[in-house]
């Protein structure tokens, strides 16, 4: 899923490369040769957002700031298609390569972005590797589903995934149902918790609550959301790694079979 | 007398709509079963009469009854009918004061420290715009009076929020401004309700005294009307009331200006008149706003108060330019 | 009956006095006129006296609490204040609170027709108070502080922007109040109906009492000269006192 900048069969491996976004961060974590990446986005060294929050230590943490990713006199910038979108103009102005990759929407999505940040950071075979592997450990996880249960994933202010997403695909793949879209509800959306109750789910996935406190996840401790726990049993939650649609999703798969 | 009755029968009405109004599609006959235990509603029906839509419109009730009454009482006494608890900062400092309880952990460790906390704030708030103001609440300096502590609250508010550790703490910001009932719970009812009815409690006693500023606080206190207990009782009304409302509900602006408006003429414009029937008008407004929202936009997040806003500003400004207009 | 005693009433704005040790009694029976030039302290002097205006000295009615000064005393200030558009019947009722304990009964009913009566009001009893001209409004606040049916009556300027004939019947009611027992205490600056209805004039200047007595013995052409700076033809007539300003003296 190359958007811009390079040609196909990219030449000379770059040497620095600097990642702005969370999900091309690990992807270029996972596939970037020793040395050859310098920097990566500080939300990667977040435990709470990243599934590779200890490997990002060892790198330099940019805020997603023109002028500090300039500084860092770049050979190649990676992206999101939605990160910091000035600063990426920015760069391009100043004559610095950047390529904009799109998060993958769908499982099988995966392969395709990890050959596709493999070829910019010039590790095609490593790429290649990589998402041979995980096409295999898809299918073997896809093949073994658990008995179908109905789950409802949960966040702050009510948000749930719906049909059309990653986090969707993962309940599937793990052979759950998503109640949300079984309601009809797409992309990222707000399910009303009496709805989310009248759903009956057999297992509520919510997101990790942050330190301090905040309104939008006041709705996660409802007595109404404890009560069905107390039937249903304590809810799950998501982990870093529902984000990017990176190889550590199989995790989560694996993670949401595991339930007897 | 009059109209007391029928306002009762609206917010009736609008309480049971609130109930039987919702995503979940409840007959309602299923809804009262499950409300009331009868036979033929399932768990997950009971969970959602009792712990989701209950409260929900017995806060309606509460909080729109507490905006309602306080305004009526804040225009009573500054017989000024732009006075409004939230225009003049008092809802913003009562917001102020709940961020804090919640962000310094002292809501945690201490649940009433919640109502507690936004009570300081309002009563603040209501204590700096009675000495900005005057005994006589002239329009300009209430209303500059309110610019100062509405921005000053909300930037505090802001602040504390931008430096909680938690990221979407800084979301909540709408929450504060604009207010909301959706996915409260009992709980908020319970902390709530004591300090909205003991301030509603003092405020409904204040009639007599609010009746006789009517002919100026010389006068008043001529009819042997104690200006500085009218005052002290106003204050603490006001605060424990709209304070209150507003830790659980976020502050729902143009409640206090819109009812007591309205109700005016009704009453014989006798401030003694006006205050239950603003009680009762005002928790009608906020019952038909909060089912409001979840008719227009049932999958958003629709702050409350917008839809309050959004009767109350142009009335707001069509009343500014009446007393301008008064004024020349 | 004494129905105010004031002893040495002294009433500081900021250091300076603006009453300067006053003694008065007023009784029943008396419509006293307080007369004086602007700034000689006849506001400060009722205000004081009703306790409104921290003072020192006595006053028999300050000394009362709130509630039973209120039922013995009526003030009517100079600022004609209707802050709602409440109706002239409702208006009137507000000289009831000090006797109310709860609801208006029959007896408050009754002083409110007779207030309204007295003051030539039946038939405005349902207009709206603050859409009257200001010569109604006088009259319907005059009519409040007579519902309040207190033995005293203390008026600021009760007749100031009423026209002759409204100014003559008003000063009027305050005589025939006074003839029915009651204390009538009012600031007064129209000399000539001082001099025709009130049974006694007080006269203030620099804060000081100069003059206290019947009309002919304080409305001397001396005393008007030293303390309103006016010269004056004064003449007793059939019909009473006759004061007519003339000019200013030097």
């Amino acid at each position: 899923m190359l958007a811009l900048g390079l040609a196909p069969g990219a030449t000379a491996m770059p040497a620095r490369v600097v990642s702005m976004n969370l999900c091309t961060d690990q992807l270029a974590m996972l596939l970037a040769a020793p040395g050859q990446l310098v920097s990566v986005s500080f939300l990667a060294a977040d435990p709470m957002s990243s599934a590779m929050a200890a490997e990002a230590r060892a790198y330099r943490l940019n805020h997603g700031q023109a002028e500090e990713v300039f500084l860092m006199r770049p050979d190649l910038v990676l992206a999101g298609r939605y990160t910091a979108r000035a600063a990426v103009d920015l760069l391009r102005r100043l004559g610095v390569k950047v390529v904009t990759v799109d998060a993958p929407a769908t499982l099988d999505a995966v392969p395709d972005t990890v050959r596709a940040v493999g070829a910019a950071l010039g590790r095609s075979p490593q790429a290649e590797a990589m998402a041979t592997d995980f096409t295999a450990r898809l299918a073997a996880l896809r093949a073994h589903p658990a008995p179908p249960r109905r789950a409802a994933l949960y966040g702050p202010g009510g948000f749930t995934s719906g049909s059309g997403t990653m986090a969707d695909d993962i309940l599937r793949a793990a052979g759950l149902t998503n109640v949300a879209a079984a309601a009809g509800l797409s992309g990222y959306a707000v399910l009303p918790l009496e709805k989310l109750v009248m759903a009956a789910p057999q297992e509520v996935i919510v997101s990790a609550t942050y330190p301090g406190t905040s309104r939008p996840e006041e709705v996660l401790q409802h007595p109404a959301l404890k009560a069905l726990a107390a039937r249903i049993g304590p809810p799950r939650q998501t982990g870093p790694g529902w984000d990017c649609g990176t190889p550590r999703v199989l995790d989560a798969i694996a993670g949401l079979e595991a339930r007897p | 007398m009059k109209v007391l009755a029928p306002l009762a029968v609206l917010v009736a009405l609008l309480f049971a709509a609130s109930l039987l109004i919702g995503p979940a599609d409840l007959t309602p006959g299923q809804s009262l079963a499950a409300l009331f235990g009868g036979g033929g509603a399932s768990e997950a029906m009971v969970l959602v009469m009792r712990e989701i839509r209950l409260p929900r419109a017995l806060l309606g009730l509460l909080v729109g009854g507490a905006l309602g009454l306080s305004g009526a009482a804040m225009q009573g006494f500054l017989r000024n009918p732009l006075a409004e608890p939230g225009l003049i900062g008092v809802t913003g400092a009562a917001a102020l004061g709940a961020v804090l309880a919640l962000q310094t952990g002292a809501a945690l460790a201490f649940a009433l420290a919640l109502p507690l906390a936004a009570l300081a704030g309002a009563a603040c708030a209501v204590g700096l715009i009675l000495l900005l103001a005057g005994p006589r609440g002239s329009t300009l300096t209430l209303i500059l009076a309110g610019i100062a502590v509405s921005a000053l609250a909300g930037a505090l508010t802001a602040l504390v929020l931008n430096l909680s550790p938690n990221p979407y703490a800084a979301t909540e910001m709408m929450f504060w401004l604009m207010g909301s009932l959706a996915d409260r719970s009992m709980q908020h009812v319970w902390l709530a309700a004591p300090p909205i009815l003991l301030g509603c409690a003092a405020l409904l006693r204040l009639g007599r005294g609010l009746d006789a500023l009517t002919l100026g606080e010389d006068a008043a206190a001529a009819m042997g009307i104690r200006p500085t207990r009218l005052r002290i009782t106003l204050i603490l009304g006001t605060a424990a009331a709209v304070g209150a409302a507003t830790a659980v509900a976020g502050a729902i602006g143009f409640v206090g200006l819109v009812v007591p408006h309205l109700l005016r003429r009704a009453v014989g414009a006798r401030p003694s008149a006006l205050l239950p029937a603003s009680a009762l008008g005002g928790a009608a407004m906020v019952l038909a706003a909060d089912i409001a929202v979840r008719l227009i936009a049932p999958a958003r997040d629709l702050q409350l108060g917008v839809l309050t806003s959004l009767v109350g500003a142009p009335l707001f400004l069509h009343l500014i330019w009446r007393s301008r207009r008064d004024e020349a | 009956m004494t129905l105010l005693t004031l002893d040495a009433l002294t009433v500081r704005r900021g250091q300076c006095p603006v009453v300067d040790g006053v003694s008065l009694t007023v009784a029943a029976g008396e419509f006293v006129g307080l007369l004086g030039p602007n700034g000689a302290g006849k506001t400060s002097l009722m205000r004081g006296a009703l306790g409104l205006l921290p003072h020192e000295g006595g006053s028999s009615l300050a000394a009362l609490p709130p509630n039973a000064r209120a039922r013995a005393a009526a003030w009517l200030p100079q600022a004609r204040t209707v802050a709602w558009p409440v109706s002239v019947e409702t208006l009137v009722a507000l000289g009831r609170t000090p006797h109310l304990d709860g609801r208006p009964g029959p007896a408050d009913r009754a002083a409110v027709d007779r207030a309204l009566a007295r003051m030539g009001l039946d038939a405005y009893r349902n207009r709206d108070a603050t859409a009257l001209s200001g010569g109604e409004q006088a009259r319907v606040l005059i009519a409040r502080a007579l519902a309040q049916e207190t033995p005293l009556l203390m008026a600021d300027e009760p007749i100031a922007g009423l026209d002759p004939a409204a100014q003559i019947r008003t000063m009027e009611v305050f005589a025939r109040l006074a003839r029915e027992g009651h204390g009538v205490v009012a600031a007064l600056h129209d000399l000539g109906l001082a001099a025709r209805f009130c049974t006694r004039l007080v006269m203030l200047a620099g804060g000081r009492k100069v003059a206290d007595g019947a009309p002919e013995d304080v409305l001397t052409e001396a005393n008007l000269r030293t303390v309103f700076g006016l010269y004056a033809h004064v003449e007793r007539t059939a019909d009473g006192l006759v004061v007519q300003a003339l000019g200013v003296t030097g």
